[in-house]
């Protein structure tokens, strides 16, 4: 199949107003006998199914927590970005899409990013009417602040908790559809599979997490909008419950799945205290700005803390070592986040790591609080020190902090055309999920602005693109394909209660998370992915060997939650390694130790860039790696779409 | 009138309205509380004074004023003890499962025990209503035949038993109102952040006052021997009126 | 390293009868998480052959709100301000018993362990815990300022992350906190004045009708708050709600 990505003809301007203009409308007598059903609840998936009834659709929604209300888009600090130019410091919608595009590495659709840009003001007007309490001046106006690097200051934020009140916004649209009827929800639902009837997506097979039921749903078009994959390393800063799985089904139905090796790394997170961590905690970034991060200059030193004879405050100012400082002196402190997680993990590997397991580094706020006083260090950070004491019971201003980088947004996810369609007729995927908006690495704030952007604006007027050829009600769940791959789906889980062997899950899933973070993590090498591709088959088969999933298949089983999810990551392990293989260059967030500037090269001679910065080859790989799943086991097949830059230039990153 | 009455209902089988009616009901109760100690404690006044007191309230609009109040009393009480029974009852029913280990943050012991004082002071009502408004005793129901009804209070309280009742109900009714009053303002929603600490100030203080006021008499009159020997008198008096036959006169005069 | 005494309510469906069960939960790392103390005890429930606990969680960065358990009688742990994914493990001695229950209340029923069922909350949302307002239809989002102060009290209110906690706590499961938290996040803008009592009667109604218990005024729900919300939107409900009736009987 190829990969028409459907841009609309036209300057950049203009191509969003001309595809609604040119789309089909489906009118409104019409839309109630079309069913859209909607996997997820978060930003995407939440605004989605809201927008889909309040125009008329039926809409039945899934997801597998308790309440659509704690999707994880939940746990999103920092803010959500938009082109309002409310602080007349020259922002614009095209400072913004050209922001995004940089920002991505050169590797997103302009089309896609310039229309993501467009209607973020009608994200920000949106979630005021919908009473979200964004953060505002004394003369009653919303206030913005400038984010993640961002030159101007086009932040909306609310408290530190940005995304639970956008998703709130958003859960509260969703209960007033589901009380008015329009939408009918599924709470503590896992998608199985999805039903393809002639090649177009028209239903999913579910398992009720609360009995154990396994029922089919059909519909005329299929949404995914069900997050990104970064658990897939085990630790993450996502939710326990976050994962690939409904992706993955899609995918092995054909869904090409694009880009997945670009994963975003955060520099600042609480290191992992032992075995038994089971998610790590993101630090706001911001505390860069008066930290000042170290490691002992000596192994000796660091090896002396590690085992508790020496405290951090015992290190002479002579013995530290401020690398990143020293490294980047211009930038210092505040060197990029893939650039300062790469040298946190070097520090490291070179046996200088700080924290009992030796991967964390400081934070030292010493000099900061030397300089400004305590009161003001407390003004600009009380919550976040609190926060870090409340889990560490470490003093940060007494005793440094400890950091360390984790995986944080994951920018791949299914491949979507411009209406947000992927390569099964019928399925559309959104948010996260998605691969479209972010490129190779994606700006802070721009998460909850892309979630909101396809839920709220964008699939409402692209499903009618798909829907208006389409007979509705011709779907029901007696169709064979449905009773197939009902069949399949237990059969599947059967066979997970059936292994009965010695190993938990989550022992599984650790061991390959650890082969991810070794591999496929922050810095990966031809070598370090071939092994990797050695090492997750033997995993999987020895998951299907000898993984213990007790109880039954009837009722409430948390094992066999995470069995099934586990198995898709392990699956999925497969293809993000084939991705980083092929990707032959440093961007965003994949960074191939092979392909870096070094100080012979012409442009650090020419001071354009640094050493140790990514070296992109936009010759080779200006393009969407698309992947046709071939079966397990097999070698995914690669796609590529070109990527066309004709209003952005491409251009070389450089911090200095 | 339809829809009026049919909000009344609505009003009447919802959480927050049956507690408005608890609310007022009770601060009707407060109020009342308020002016029977005033009154009540013109007792260590004078006994002249406090029996012109209870005269005045029995003739105060020609004897219809302390009925309409009585009324409204039991109106108040009523709806109060109503509503409270019923809102415990569904606050019992809507936890099936108790907890196996119970624990509290900050709810204090009157609050939890809210119902029980309560009960408690209401059976005290009933007696209370008995001794002194009732007057089932004949001693005492001679003393107010004869206008003494600071003689009839005195001797009331002289019986231990009957003053340690009374003492065990202020105790329970200080510990209902200390709760009690800074609910009603909570209720009504006048409580806030701000005003939670003098709230909570002023509750406290009140129903200390009303329980000290209102103990200082029995304890005075049965551990102090207050107001013995004038009641002596007084009780002198009416046998020597009765003797003298003169018990009709004073009857008459009291009609 | 801890050793510790779990006291455990075991259940395995909401028909079936529940018990306390007692674990032995030794060599616990003081730096883990409460959660992660379960997971360990887990794991070793699965080595020896037998079926983990259950319970609820998700983002364990205290902001989703799943995590639902009962420590010791309270809900997500005497430690104020933080909920049960927040609490560490430091804050307990070797030697402890700790007793660890569901979110109990009939409006919560229960799933299986320490799993229960808060979908009562998302329809009293839906009874009115919205602003009608259609997605594409809004204005300028700066054409209504609204006042700071209002702002930041609406904000206060709208930190609620919907746990259950509040009803876990009270003595009467009732959930105004909840409720009153929801009704005043909107009824303090100007964006959802025009619905207020229409919001006001319908939640309440809704949370009568789902068999929560009733406000006694003891504030244990704001005391074990994981986002330490008021119990002024309490007195706020009361006063809105009185309103909104009388509104509804004269108009």
């Amino acid at each position: 199949m190829s990969l028409d990505s459907k841009i609309p003809d036209g300057p950049i301007e203009e191509k969003w107003t001309k595809h609604k203009m040119n789309s089909k409308l489906i009118n409104p007598a019409n839309k109630r006998k079309y069913t859209v059903i909607v996997v997820g609840s978060g930003l995407a998936g939440g605004a989605a199914a809201a927008s889909l009834s309040e125009m008329g659709y039926k809409v039945k929604c899934f997801c597998y927590q308790d309440s659509p209300r704690r999707a994880h888009s939940i746990a999103a600090q920092g803010g959500i970005n938009a082109a309002k130019n409310y602080q007349n410091d020259g922002d614009s919608v095209y400072r913004l899409f050209y922001d995004t595009v940089k920002g991505g590495d050169f590797r997103a659709r302009e089309a896609n990013v310039y229309r993501l840009a467009e209607v973020s003001n009608n994200i920000i007007d949106q979630c005021v009417a919908q009473g979200v309490p964004f953060a505002r001046e004394y003369g009653g106006l919303l206030d913005n602040r400038s984010f993640g690097g961002a030159q101007v200051s086009r932040t909306f934020y609310a408290r530190g908790q940005t995304g639970q009140q956008l998703l709130i916004g958003c859960y509260q649209a969703l209960e007033k559809e589901i009380a008015k009827g329009g939408v009918e929800m599924f709470t503590r639902h896992e998608m199985m599979d999805v039903v393809k009837v002639n090649g177009h997506a028209k239903g999913i097979v579910v398992r009720d997490m609360t009995t154990g039921e396994i029922s089919s749903h059909a519909g005329d078009a299929v949404i995914l909008a069900t997050g990104g994959y970064g658990n897939v390393f085990f630790l993450s800063t996502n939710a326990m419950g976050c994962n690939v799985a409904a992706a993955m089904r899609a995918h092995k139905r054909g869904a090409y799945f694009a880009n997945p090796c670009y994963t975003q790394i955060h520099p600042t997170c609480i290191p992992v205290s032992g075995d038994y961590q089971s998610k790590l905690t993101l630090m706001s970034e911001s505390l860069r700005n008066d930290g000042r991060i170290w490691v002992p200059k000596s192994k000796e030193d660091a090896q002396a803390i590690r085992e508790g004879k020496k405290a951090p405050t015992d290190i002479a100012e002579d013995d530290r070592d401020y690398y990143l400082e020293r490294k980047y002196p211009s930038f210092g402190n505040l060197a990029p986040r893939d650039v300062s997680s790469r040298a946190a993990k070097e520090v490291c590997d070179e046996g200088r790591g700080v924290a009992t397991t030796g991967l964390g580094v400081y934070l030292d706020f010493k000099d900061a609080i030397a300089r400004l006083g305590e009161d003001t260090i407390r003004a600009r950070y009380g919550n976040l020190f609190q926060m870090y004491e409340k889990i560490t019971g470490d003093n940060p201003y007494q005793t440094p902090m400890q950091i360390y980088p984790a995986v944080h947004y994951t920018m791949g996810g299914l491949w979507v055309d411009y209406n947000l369609q992927t390569s099964i007729p019928g399925l559309h995927c959104l948010g996260e999920a998605n691969f479209s908006d972010h490129g190779a690495n994606r700006l802070g704030a721009s998460a909850l602005m892309q979630g909101l952007a396809d839920g709220y604006f964008v699939i409402p007027t692209t499903i009618a693109v798909y829907l208006a050829n389409e007979k509705p009600g011709t779907i029901t769940t007696e169709m064979d394909e449905f009773k197939q791959t009902e069949k399949e789906v237990k059969e599947h889980i059967n066979a997970l209660l059936n292994v009965n062997g010695s190993r938990t899950v989550d022992s599984f899933h650790r061991e390959l998370g650890l082969v991810m973070w070794n591999h496929c993590g922050m810095a990966r090498t031809k070598e370090g992915l071939e092994e990797a591709l050695q090492l997750i088959p033997k995993i999987r088969e020895e998951f299907w060997n000898n993984v213990k999933v007790p109880g039954s298949g009837d009722g409430v089983n948390s094992e066999l939650e995470k069995a099934h999810r586990v198995a898709e990551f392990i699956e999925f392990a497969e293809t993000m390694c084939y991705d980083a293989l092929q990707r032959e260059e440093s961007c965003g967030g994949h960074f191939r130790l092979e392909y870096q500037f070094t100080e012979d090269s012409q442009e650090v001679k020419e001071g354009k860039t640094q050493p140790g910065e990514a070296l992109r080859r936009d010759e080779e790989f200006a393009y969407v790696a698309a992947w046709q799943h071939n079966g397990v086991g097999e070698p995914p097949t690669l796609h590529k779409e070109d990527l066309d830059f004709d209003n952005v230039h491409l251009a070389i990153r450089s911090y200095a | 009138m339809n829809l009026s009455s049919c909000s009344i209902c609505q009003f009447w089988h919802s959480s927050i309205g049956k507690k408005l009616v608890v609310a007022l009901t009770g601060l009707f109760l407060v109020m009342f509380l308020a002016g029977h100690l005033a009154g009540n404690l013109l007792i260590f006044q004078s006994s002249a004074d406090f029996n012109e007191y209870a005269h005045m309230l029995h003739s105060m609009m020609h004897g219809w004023g302390v009925w309409i109040f009585r009324i409204l009393m039991l109106v108040a009480l009523a709806l109060h003890v109503i509503a409270t029974v019923q809102l415990t009852a569904a606050n019992r029913s809507a936890r099936a499962t108790r907890y196996q280990k119970d624990a509290t943050m900050v709810a204090s012991r009157s609050s939890r025990m809210m119902i029980w004082s309560g009960l408690t002071v209401l059976v005290f009502f009933v007696f209370h209503i008995l001794h002194y408004t009732v007057r089932v005793s004949p001693e005492l129901k001679e003393l107010a035949d004869f206008d003494q009804n600071w003689a009839m209070t005195v001797k009331g309280f002289q019986n231990p038993l009957v003053s340690i009742f009374y003492i065990i109900a202020m105790a329970l009714l200080c510990s209902h109102l200390s709760h009690g009053v800074a609910s009603i303002f909570q209720t009504l929603g006048l409580r806030s952040r701000k005003t939670a600490g003098p709230i909570t100030l002023l509750s406290k203080a009140y129903s200390l006052i009303i329980f000290v006021g209102f103990i200082s008499i029995p304890i005075s009159i049965c551990f102090f021997g207050y107001g013995k020997e004038e009641l002596q008198e007084t009780e002198q008096m009416i046998e020597q009126a009765k003797s003298l036959g003169l018990d009709g006169i004073l009857h008459e005069h009291r009609h | 390293m801890l050793n510790l005494t779990l006291k455990v309510w075991r259940q395995q469906n909401a028909t079936s009868e529940g018990f306390i069960e007692t674990y032995d939960a030794h060599d616990i790392p003081e730096s883990a998480s409460f959660l992660e103390m379960l997971d360990i005890v887990n794991e070793r429930i699965l080595n020896d052959g037998g079926e983990p606990i259950h319970f609820d969680h998700d983002c364990r960065e205290g902001i989703c709100g799943q995590c639902s358990l009962t420590i010791n009688g309270i809900p997500h742990s005497k430690e104020r301000g933080i909920t049960a994914c927040q609490l560490h493990m430091r804050k307990f001695k070797t030697g402890e018993t700790i007793w660890i229950e569901p979110f109990r209340a009939k409006a919560f029923p229960l799933l299986r362990d320490l799993i229960v069922d808060r979908s009562a909350f998302d329809r009293i949302i839906g009874a009115g815990g919205y602003v009608s307002v259609r997605t594409g239809s809004a204005q300028d989002a700066n054409n209504l300022p609204v006042a700071k102060t209002k702002a930041d009290a609406a904000m206060d209110a709208a930190a609620c992350i919907g746990c259950g906690a509040c009803v876990a706590a009270c003595k009467n499961a009732s959930a105004m906190l909840f409720v009153s938290a929801k009704a005043a996040h909107l009824n303090l803008l100007p964006q959802g004045a025009p619905e207020k009592n229409k919001r006001v009667l319908g939640m309440v109604r809704q949370m009568d009708a789902e068999g929560f218990g009733n406000c006694t005024n003891q504030y244990e729900c704001e005391a074990v708050c994981p986002k330490e919300i008021s119990a002024d939107n309490i007195a706020r409900l009361n006063r809105d709600y009185a309103i909104a009736i009388a509104d509804e009987a004269a108009v």
